[in-house]
């Protein structure tokens, strides 16, 4: 029994609920929320540490036993997720402090804030289908709000969009459930993968696969990413930086899970899939990227393509692929976090939303531009920033699956990565200032120290890497061998 | 036009207690037999709703000044924190159990702790729909 498995989920929603109470002191709401994900970020480090120490964690609510309760299981694919968003969470939060957006303040944005990550992270750790789509919900339920919330009219008519889409792939996501469980009985994933696996995983199964691969493709962004941009571009900065770093790649998340340990049988079939709906979104984002001027749809295009490159390695489907994903997951929940901050910090300082109509920006804001450039370079995969690793690794495994045209796609599209952010940067960073010294808008501090911290994260990790490698290789392992996450989410001893 | 609606006025004013009970037998009654938090919260909430019709929103407000929104936040708390209070006995979180009790009047009673659990329920299924209801007439 690990109590301590629920915490990252249900600490945020207790402080959440509480801080309701706490409406008119907008010093409460701010310092709380923070704190309570430093915390949550401490104790995922902690459960980390001690699933590398003692392999596979479960917690039974209630005290009944897998499979006729509700279990969470961490295994260190999980956790480490778990961690990085509670990390970039705290950060994006930290901006929303400084932000002070007080008419969103006073609507409770920073309880909906603590939701959105309960659910997130409950859906990570979570080892039941059913609650899988429930910690979907709750984290959804928060974002339509955070979407709509301050009632402007560009939020509200991309709102109806973001909630009639995201509806429509949660009855597809229960019809899958209602499949799954007509078919095979449970709805706990150790057990249903025990169960495909004694099946073989037939072609009915394959469909019910292919049902769930369009619900969580919605989520992702794969392929259907249609409502992405529009609706990224109508939030807040910080919120926007939460949605861009945090929701699709839950999407990503769930994929992993289904693909690895549940449908892992007929490659042929879904993995092929995953792969040609990975090229589609490389190419369709990577013009996207190019396509537009504004800034906040070229960010967005650019989690497109870095949703295509994740899956790259899911239809690779070898070891190394597989570390590669995970590595580039982690990097590009920080970085698009950092990404999305810095093109909000950009619009907010130059009030400009298109890259042409600003120039010379680093003048006056030095530390931005470079911190801007950072970015860039850790989002195109230079050396010895974090994207590097990622992408080498989910080369290497491509190449070694004979993925070539996705190899060649994958990399080509971090070249459109690299060539849609640099345009910002030469038109808006570089050349004779637009904004004169007196007139320009001061830049505080504390907007600035989380997108340092994000770029200082980015460049460590990169350096790091040897520190982090241990953790990826066990999520890895764990993620290619289902038998030992059955082990872990099934023993009663 | 000035409605009449004295017959809806005097008719609430009994139903009301009518729904409040049925609503807390309900309550009780799921601890083994069909009902529970959540469809004795809906009933409970459903005597707020006929109130809030037959009278208008400031008259019941006057009589019962509650901030909805609270009610439904005290009741997730309440619920929440009795799936935690089970850490403090070393249980797993969300772990119920239940004793015999002899009490004064009702004899030989059997209390549990998931009737915590469930009132928070309740609360959080009252709070919910109340505050549905009133922002949907401030819309019209």
């Amino acid at each position: 029994m690990n109590n301590i498995l629920v915490f990252p989920m249900v600490l945020p929603i207790i402080v959440g609920v509480l801080l309701l109470f706490f409406r008119s002191n907008p010093n409460i709401q701010r310092w709380c929320s923070v704190l309570t994900m430093v915390v949550v970020f401490l104790i995922s480090l902690w459960i980390l540490e001690k699933v590398m120490n003692e392999g596979i964690l479960r917690l039974d609510f209630g005290e009944w036993a897998p499979p006729f309760g509700i279990t969470f299981v961490a295994d260190a694919f999980a956790m480490l997720l778990v961690s990085t968003a509670s990390l970039v969470s705290i950060l994006c939060l930290l901006y929303a402090v400084f932000a002070r957006d007080e008419r969103r303040e006073k609507f409770f944005l920073y309880p909906f804030l603590l939701l959105l990550v309960a659910g997130v992270n409950g859906a990570f750790l979570t080892g039941d289908l059913f609650n899988l789509f429930v910690c979907f919900e709750v984290m959804l339920l928060a974002s339509y709000v955070l979407m709509t919330l301050g009632g402007e009219k560009k939020q509200l008519t991309e709102g109806i969009k973001y909630i009639l889409i995201n509806i429509l792939s949660s009855w597809f996501f229960l019809l899958g459930i209602a499949y799954m469980y007509g078919t095979l009985g449970t709805l706990n994933l150790a057990q249903l993968s025990q169960r495909i696996a004694e099946a073989g995983q037939p072609p009915l199964l394959t469909t019910i696969s292919i049902l769930f691969l369009i619900v969580f493709s919605l989520k992702a962004g794969l392929v259907l990413y249609f409502w992405l941009p529009g609706s990224y571009g109508a939030l807040p900065t910080a919120v926007s930086a939460l949605f861009a770093a945090l929701l699709t790649k839950v999407g990503v998340y769930a994929l992993f899970r289904f693909f690895t340990l549940l449908f892992y049988h007929e490659p042929s079939i879904t993995h092929t899939i995953i792969g040609l709906m990975a090229i589609v979104t490389m190419v369709g984002g990577s013009l996207g990227a190019i396509a537009y001027v504004d800034l906040s749809k070229i960010a967005a295009y650019n989690v497109v393509i870095a949703i295509g490159f994740i899956l790259v390695g899911l239809a690779s489907h070898n070891v190394e692929a597989i570390q590669g994903s995970i590595y580039y997951l982690i990097h590009d929940i920080l970085v698009k976090g950092l990404l999305f901050l810095l093109i909000g910090t950009v619009i907010y300082l130059s009030g400009k939303t298109r890259f042409h109509q600003a120039s010379g920006l680093i003048t006056n804001y030095p530390l931005l531009g470079w911190i801007f450039l950072i970015t860039i370079l850790s989002l195109g995969g230079i050396p010895p920033f974090s994207g590097f690793a990622g992408k080498l690794l989910i080369g290497q495994g491509a190449l070694g699956a004979g993925e070539y045209v996705l190899t060649a796609v994958a990399f080509l599209s971090s070249l459109f990565v690299l060539y849609s952010l640099l345009r910002i940067f030469l038109n808006m960073f570089w050349g004779e200032t637009s904004i004169r010294t007196q007139n320009q808008i001061p830049l505080s501090k504390g907007m600035l120290a989380p997108c340092l911290v994000l770029a200082a994260l980015t460049a460590g990790l990169g350096l790091g890497m040897d520190v982090v490698s241990p953790y990826v290789t066990e999520a890895a392992h764990v993620l290619m061998n289902p038998e030992l996450y059955i082990e872990g989410a099934l023993n009663n001893e | 036009m000035r409605e009449n609606d004295v017959i809806l006025q005097t008719v609430s004013k009994v139903a009301v207690f009518i729904i409040l009970t049925f609503g807390v037998y309900l309550f009780l009654a799921g601890h083994h037999n069909p009902g529970g938090g959540f469809i004795g919260g809906l009933t409970l909430s459903s005597a707020f709703v006929l109130l809030y019709l037959a009278f208008d929103v400031e008259t019941v407000n006057a009589g019962i000044p509650m901030d909805y929104k609270m009610v439904a936040a005290t009741g997730v708390l309440i619920s929440v924190f009795s799936g935690m209070g089970a850490l403090l006995f070393g249980s797993a979180f969300l772990s119920q159990t239940f004793a015999y009790f002899d009490l004064p009047i009702f004899g030989k009673t059997e209390l549990a702790t998931v009737v915590l659990f469930e009132s928070g329920i309740a609360l959080g299924v009252v709070g919910v729909v109340v505050t549905i209801m009133i922002s949907i007439s401030e819309d019209v």
